[in-house]
């Protein structure tokens, strides 16, 4: 399985690049969603639409939820059934950190993503990319798409990802530094959203490292631009 | 191009494709990949050209249906060719991409194919235009097209620069060209790209072996 290519197989299957065409599942996949490691953390996005139809009902959402101190997720899909399960899941993670008596590790808390998403695939329709930090592993980035879990350098999701698999192919590289991999991940989003009707507004980012995570919301002008803009 | 119509309803044999053209500094490269399909796992050609010559500086490739693509390129190209000896002078690329839109918007109901038309006339130099399905035609430094053409609008934002030099023209085709089709899965076999120069027409074939790689291959 190709890495960051995780979103395209169920919606290939719910009718190619017509994500509402048939199938009751994918019927607001609102979003662009982009998680990458670097060296020595990792850099989530995020834009903020939130779409109902044809109308915005939300233009400044933050779609990158905090599932522990050094754990985020990335919410695409419908926004209820992926606001509970991070709201489960943020739940499920405390009462195991004070189980073991330590932070919890990414790869517990894409677990218990995964089980959630697993369990009730016919029922929800989410997907969240599950990514931080911790002591034993470093930076990493989970993808958790229809009960999968998949560990990879970087992965995109929501229905903005498609225009954006041949940039990100071309351009991620292992080992950035955390500039770089901002940057990446500013621009990713940018071109998505100049391209994806139903994603926009601004771009949140969430960078994860030893220290803690950091929070930083790119305004609409401060954005890069592109050749025709 | 419109790209979100659904390629799945097309019968028979579809070019499930990726198309582009790009204008550069002193013509246009048009390019494309080289498979055909029945339904989406079916692949009826792996080395179908998708550039047609309309006349001698001018080419088109074809998204959607094969039939209806080449129904509507050979009445195209007879037109464009009586065209040109009514007025004596080589047709301008505009002309043919016009022909291409007459029959389009006014079959519309039955055919299922999309265009790129781009070329070189002594008007206005190097062109690119684009017929897509219903029949609107507009002229572009640069488009992509084709069902693989989804997966690329991102890598061409980034990277298209207006004048580029031939190769790094040709590169970038190229690179957009084995992007698409690294995700497209109705998309592949080897990238043909034709190069429209004031001077002359060149057909350049890169084999599967020698696309160029990325990170995780």
């Amino acid at each position: 399985m190709r890495e960051g290519a995780v979103n395209r197989y169920t919606l290939k299957n719910a009718g190619l690049f017509q994500p509402n065409f048939g199938a009751k599942k994918w019927t607001n996949p609102s979003t662009t969603i982009i998680a990458v490691t670097f060296d020595g953390g990792v850099v989530l996005g995020s834009d903020s639409r939130v779409s109902a139809g044809e109308s915005v009902v939300n233009r400044v959402m933050n779609k990158l939820s905090p599932l522990h101190d050094q754990i985020y997720c990335a919410l695409s899909g419908s926004a209820a059934d992926a606001q509970t399960i991070a709201e489960i899941v943020n739940y499920q993670l405390d009462v195991h950190s004070i189980e073991v008596e330590d932070d919890p590790l990414v790869c517990s808390a894409a677990t218990l993503v995964k089980n959630i998403s697993y369990k009730y695939k016919e029922e929800l329709s989410a997907h969240l990319i599950v990514a931080g930090w911790d002591r034993k592993k470093g930076g990493q980035v989970y993808a958790t798409l229809n009960g999968l879990l998949s560990r990879q350098p970087f992965a995109i999701g929501g229905s903005g990802s498609f225009y954006i698999n041949g940039f990100v192919d071309a351009e991620y590289r292992k080992n950035m530094t955390r500039r770089e991999s901002q940057e990446f991940v500013v621009n990713a989003l940018t071109l998505a959203m100049g391209r994806d009707d139903s994603s926009g507004g601004v771009a949140y980012v969430v960078t994860i490292d030893k220290d803690g995570a950091e929070e930083k919301c790119v305004l609409g002008n401060e954005l890069p631009t592109f050749f025709d803009e | 191009m419109d790209s979100h119509h659904s390629y799945s309803q097309v019968k028979g044999v579809s070019t499930g494709t990726t198309i582009l053209a790009v204008k550069f500094n002193g013509g246009v490269i048009i390019g494309s990949d080289s498979r055909a399909s029945m339904g989406e796992s079916y692949v009826s050609s792996k080395t179908i050209n998708k550039l047609i010559q309309v006349h001698d500086r001018i080419f088109c490739c074809i998204a959607g249906s094969l039939a209806d693509a080449q129904a509507v390129t050979k009445m195209a190209k007879f037109q464009l060719s009586f065209h040109s000896i009514q007025m004596e002078s080589p047709p301008l690329v505009k002309a043919a991409a016009s022909i291409m839109r007459e029959l389009c918007y006014n079959n519309k109901e039955e055919l299922q194919a999309g265009f790129i038309t781009a070329g070189w006339d002594r008007k206005k130099g190097p062109q690119i235009y684009v017929v897509s399905l219903g029949g609107m035609l507009l002229s572009q430094p640069y488009t992509i097209g084709g069902s693989g053409s989804t997966y690329i609008y991102g890598y061409v934002d980034a990277k298209f620069k207006p004048d580029m030099s031939l190769e790094e023209a040709t590169q970038f085709s190229t690179n957009a060209l084995a992007l698409a089709m690294g995700r497209d899965n109705v998309s592949g076999g080897v990238v043909h790209l034709v190069v429209i120069t004031e001077a002359e027409v060149k057909h350049v074939v890169v084999p599967g072996n020698k696309l160029p790689k990325f990170h995780d291959e």
